[in-house]
């Protein structure tokens, strides 16, 4: 029987790590009267045109399967939003796929390509869902990392040492989960060159890119040579504030894609209507939402910015998503002493790098995704911290 | 530039220019004059708060009264407008199309004071032919803001 049982999960599942954040989101859900900027999901509310349509899509007696790669018009519609955005070009017909959220699509992605053995590269800092992704595929996850030196952007050089012969993938997340680091036209060129070169599929999850702060959103997928070796994914969460909606897309090159629709087929069959009829609604009338959104994200990141420097943490300034990642390594603490100590005592739970992999240790994570009373509240409170620890550091060399 | 400044104090007009400068990426001391350029030029009227008065267990009622006159030769409505807007009773008059000319805002301690105001004060305006008051009974929301948001952060409390 405990033979039996010992065997009943598979290895590779099990030897998956817990989430970093699990530990520590059992910390704050525990202490009372927290501000969190650990969020990883806009503050606002679906705009009320989406959530109505829903609703009349719902009267309308919209509750059935949709096909499996989705609501055709919904298709269209993201067509004309990738090329009308990022001059990316997609047949409705065979090159988009409606998936569960952005997360179902890069699972799709991997294990559509991935063969055993395979390795996939992932820049660090990392969102966290990549590599254990990744290791379900089959394939080895490689990590390169990243630093604050270089804006946490991945240089060529990083990316060419970690190639070799079994290289299959790079995965790609600008605007980027956790720094908020983007990657400009001429830091992709080089990237696009090299996967090129080594015959590498690029998955790039750009569920940030309308929250671009400076100059507008590059796809890799619009450089030479690279349509046909890149899965662009992106999805309704973010920019339209529809986390708990679950709808994303995949777009790419028609082998690729129609092969992810067999798992999807298999696994999910179509994404839930409701939420497609919602994403139609958000693509056909939500663009002055998302500006009025996108204006406030910035205002707020300009203001977080500027804050946290002011009470001496370095910071570089970053120009897309919503959040930022200051370095507290002047504090002499690791990232997870650091916020668990702001939490003890001054009640404000923000992310510790060192979740997100091993270049993000010596930072936080900070969301702005909150609003500008709570913000202000916050980082007060965090600067009291840093005076507090100063203080401390202080009358210790006194006493010495 | 001032269209941003404007809409920032306008949802709230207890940020600093100091405040206001870093949030748009602008100087301190250019967004400080351009706000007392804005007042000077009565762009910028006044810093109020917006109040839920009923959960402070105020009384106050206020009425809408649709105000039928007869426009005046040279000065159109203007002139009657001034005559009602100058009352301090009166919270706010606007020209209307349609089927009135002037909507009038008045409050007062009770319905009784109001009903006074309209009967003895309003109706009795030489050019005003008629008047239909309207009490309010409940406000939901008002200069944009919903007055009993029901909406709450329902996030959890950290996410990847």
């Amino acid at each position: 029987m405990n033979v039996k049982k010992a065997n009943r999960i598979s290895p590779l599942v099990k030897n998956l790590p817990p989430s970093g954040i699990r530990k520590f989101f059992d910390l704050v859900a525990n202490t009372k009267g927290v501000i969190s900027l650990g969020v990883g999901e806009p503050d606002f509310v679906t705009p009320w045109h989406i959530r109505e349509a829903c609703f009349y899509s719902l009267e309308q007696g919209y509750t059935m399967y949709t096909s499996n790669w989705g609501l055709p018009e919904l298709r269209k519609e993201i067509s004309k939003f990738l090329y009308e955005r990022y001059g990316l070009g997609y047949n409705p017909e065979n090159e988009i796929v409606v998936t569960v959220g952005a997360s179902e699509a890069v699972d799709l992605a991997l294990r559509t390509i991935i063969m055993p053995g395979d390795e996939v590269i992932i820049p660090e800092p990392t969102y966290v869902s990549y590599k254990p992704c990744a290791v379900l595929a089959g394939a080895e996850p490689v990590t390169v990392q990243t630093s604050y030196e270089n804006e946490f952007k991945l240089k060529e050089e990083d990316l060419n040492e970690k190639i070799n012969s079994r290289t299959k993938a790079l995965i790609l997340c600008y605007p980027n989960n956790p720094t908020g680091a983007i990657m400009e036209k001429e830091d992709l060129e080089g990237i696009a060159r090299i996967a090129v070169q080594n015959d590498l599929i690029v998955i790039s999850d750009e569920i940030y890119s309308e929250l671009t702060y400076k100059g507008s959103h590059v796809s890799i997928a619009s450089f030479p040579g690279m349509r046909e070796r890149t899965i662009v994914i992106n999805g309704f969460s973010k920019a339209w504030a529809m986390t708990g909606w679950r709808i994303g897309f995949a777009a790419g090159p028609r082998d690729i894609i129609e092969e992810m629709v067999k798992i999807h087929q298999y696994t999910i069959l179509c994404a839930p209507v409701m939420g497609q009829m919602a994403a139609l609604e958000a693509l056909k009338n939500g663009s002055e939402e998302v500006e009025k959104m996108v204006t406030q994200y910035n205002q707020r990141r300009r203001f977080v910015v500027s804050k946290l420097r002011e009470m001496g943490l370095e910071c570089f300034e970053p120009k897309g998503a919503f959040y930022v990642f200051p370095s507290i390594k002047s504090t002499g603490m690791s990232s997870e002493e650091f916020a668990e100590e702001l939490l003890k005592k001054e009640k404000v739970a923000v992310v510790p790098g060192s979740a997100f992999g091993r270049s993000g240790e010596g930072h936080i994570r900070i969301s702005y995704a909150a609003s500008l009373k709570n913000l202000t509240k916050a980082l007060d409170r965090m600067a009291n911290f840093l005076d507090s620890l100063n203080k401390n550091i202080v009358d210790r060399v006194m006493e010495n | 530039m001032r269209k941003e400044i404007l809409e920032l104090l306008e949802t709230d007009s207890k940020l600093t220019p100091y405040q206001i400068a870093t949030m748009l990426g602008m100087d301190k001391s250019k967004v400080e004059k351009e706000i007392e350029t804005m007042e000077e030029e009565g762009i910028i009227l006044q810093y109020s708060t917006l109040i839920n008065w009923e959960k402070v267990g105020n009384e106050q009622v206020s009425a809408l009264i649709d105000v039928k006159v007869i426009p005046q030769r040279g000065v159109g409505f203007d002139d009657i407008a001034e005559r009602i807007y100058r009352f301090p009773e009166v919270r706010s008059v606007m020209l209307m199309s349609g089927s009135y000319d002037l909507s009038v805002e008045v409050t007062g301690r009770n319905i009784k004071e109001v009903a006074q105001f309209v009967a003895q004060k309003l109706a009795t305006l030489e050019h005003v032919q008629s008047t239909v008051t309207h009490f309010v009974l409940k406000r939901y929301k008002q200069h944009g803001v919903i007055l009993d948001k029901k909406e709450k952060d329902r996030r959890q409390v950290i996410s990847p």
